[in-house]
């Protein structure tokens, strides 16, 4: 049975510290409020997975929730660096962060793998790169039908996946819409999926083809609308490319980066108490 | 004669690259921009492919990041980005691929991860993101880079994508590898051994001056061509898409309460 709780109690329940946490959305529908509840309820020593960090876990590692980051691609898309990620690897601030480093190819292996509960991910990959000798998992294979040499990468399993989708319903059936990334095989792969949604509906309406993560398989869901600002959710609000824009202001200075965190994050009780704040800041 | 600065010149060097039908694996920044350029102008049905999953996607901007709205929004299909890596680049199902780097070497290899050591570098930069598997599946590679001695170096500090390094014909790789780098300096191809050599100049940049960019003894084709310089239609095209990008990215987003 999929349970429906208060983001802040699904968090509290099910995430404890040291647990490996995979909060994905490929751009869109990236699950802003769940991260920040994480912040919120101090969680520590996280394992934190997903293809692109994004702003969600610069701010995490920027926290010092982070003992680990699994990734693939670790940028402000179109804007440039992540400052507090590069500030943890470069210079151990706020400590010391282990990476485990893949390509996009052999990280989307390695969800694949995880989702059909295979040991491990294979691929025509990983060639001409120096990757494979700075990552101890990337390793190889030998096809028996063929002879030729494959890359593998070991099944990603992470404890939670955590969601943004734009509806469930009241079976807790989720329905995405738009760019999907591969938010279906990190949901699949985890021992336990937790959705936040922008909307809880009684029926979805039988939909062809849209992707549907049946309620066997959905934890846990928690409605909270905006959840995915500043990415975006298809349909409902855009994404705010000019919060993108500034955050490369807000992370490269560690203490501008933790006044911001108090003020927006630390000091407000929920997702919709952080919106609020964002909004009076800019009025 | 029009002006035009060296930006538009790469950029239009880059999308003339391009021939109509082709399948091209699409990166943020100027890559985007070449490609819809040609889109826009000699190209109408090149296919564009974004990382995120858009397949066949015209948009009327350029995206901000690799997953906007718009790119799901005109696109002919939007499929998970493991079916992109898998079933599309890794299949060969892509004719170019589009890359950019931190670092460029003389074989084509490209640095995307670090400055300095990996355990402890001077600058951690992004990482990989799709270009390895780019960089050995695309059926060519078009490399875009601006030319400086910091970026085109004679030795990496880190490989992250593979041009034409040794023993690419038996490593699996089933692209071709690079096939040109246009800079700001005129357009870099392989010789037969693999190594970049400056084969066609932009009018008014001399090719002492692509070599003084370069941070390796750059050779030059013996009869270096010539590109012609951006038309003003080709002009006209890029600076109505970019002025309607600018335009696009100014309108403030309401926050979802």
């Amino acid at each position: 049975m999929t349970e429906f709780l208060p983001l802040s109690e699904a968090i509290a329940k099910h995430v404890p510290d040291g647990a490996s946490v995979a909060l994905e959305g490929f751009t869109h529908l990236i699950p802003f409020a769940a991260g920040h509840e994480l912040i919120r309820q101090r969680r520590q020593r996280l394992h934190l997975i997903r293809m692109t960090p994004d702003l969600i876990y610069d701010q995490l590692i920027g926290m010092g929730a982070a003992r680990r980051l699994t990734f693939s691609w670790g940028g402000n898309p179109g804007v440039g660096s992540l400052h507090r990620l590069r500030d943890a690897v470069e210079r151990n601030w706020p400590r010391p962060l282990e990476l485990g480093e893949h390509s996009h190819a052999g990280m989307a292996a390695a969800y694949r793998a995880g989702a059909a509960r295979l040991p491990f991910g294979v691929l025509r990959g990983y060639i001409g790169t120096d990757l494979p000798a700075h990552n101890p998992d990337i390793r190889s294979i030998r096809c028996p039908y063929t002879g030729e040499e494959l890359a593998t990468v070991p099944a990603l399993n992470p404890d939670v996946t955590i969601l943004h989708a734009q509806r469930a319903d009241r079976h807790g059936n989720v329905a995405i819409e738009g760019i999907i990334g591969a938010q279906r095989e990190a949901g699949l792969a985890a021992k336990l999926l937790m959705v936040t949604v922008e909307e809880i509906v009684d029926e979805l309406p039988p939909a062809m083809n849209s992707v549907l993560l049946p309620h066997f398989v959905v934890g846990v869901v928690s409605h909270c609308p905006g959840g995915a600002w500043p990415s975006y959710a298809q349909g409902r609000y855009g994404r705010d490319n000019d919060f993108y824009l500034r955050w490369d202001e807000i992370s490269r200075d560690r203490a501008r980066f933790s006044a911001w965190m108090e003020r927006h994050v630390l000091g407000t009780a929920d997702h919709r108490a952080f919106l609020e704040s964002l909004r009076q800041a800019a009025a | 004669m029009n002006d035009y600065s060296r930006d538009e010149m790469m950029t239009v060097a880059a999308a003339r690259m391009l021939w109509d039908g082709c399948v091209c694996f699409v990166g943020i920044g100027l890559p985007s921009a070449a490609c819809n350029l040609a889109r826009l102008t000699h190209a109408p049905d090149l296919v564009l492919i974004y990382e995120s999953g858009t397949i066949g996607t015209r948009p009327t901007v350029l995206p901000l990041s690799i997953g906007d709205g718009e790119l799901a929004e005109t696109a002919a299909c939007v499929v998970p980005l493991p079916d992109i890596f898998s079933d599309y680049l890794q299949a060969g199902r892509v004719d170019v691929g589009f890359l950019g780097a931190a670092q460029i070497d003389p074989l084509g290899n490209l640095n995307s991860t670090v400055i300095g050591s990996y355990e402890k570098p001077k600058t951690r930069l992004p990482g990989a993101g799709g270009a390895t598997e780019i960089a050995a599946h695309a059926k060519r590679v078009f490399i875009v880079m601006k030319a400086s001695s910091r970026s085109f170096v004679a030795e990496l500090d880190f490989q992250t994508s593979g041009g034409h390094f040794g023993g690419r014909g038996l490593s699996g790789a089933r692209g071709g590898g690079p096939a040109a780098v246009v800079t700001d300096v005129g357009i870099l191809k392989p010789q037969p051994d693999g190594e970049l050599a400056l084969v066609a100049g932009y009018p008014g940049v001399p090719a002492d001056e692509a070599r003084a960019a370069i941070g390796w003894p750059l050779a030059v084709a013996p009869e270096l061509e010539m590109v012609a310089a951006p038309t003003m239609n080709e002009l006209a095209a890029l600076r109505a898409l970019q002025a309607r990008t600018a335009a696009a990215h100014r309108e403030p987003v309401r926050l979802p309460i």
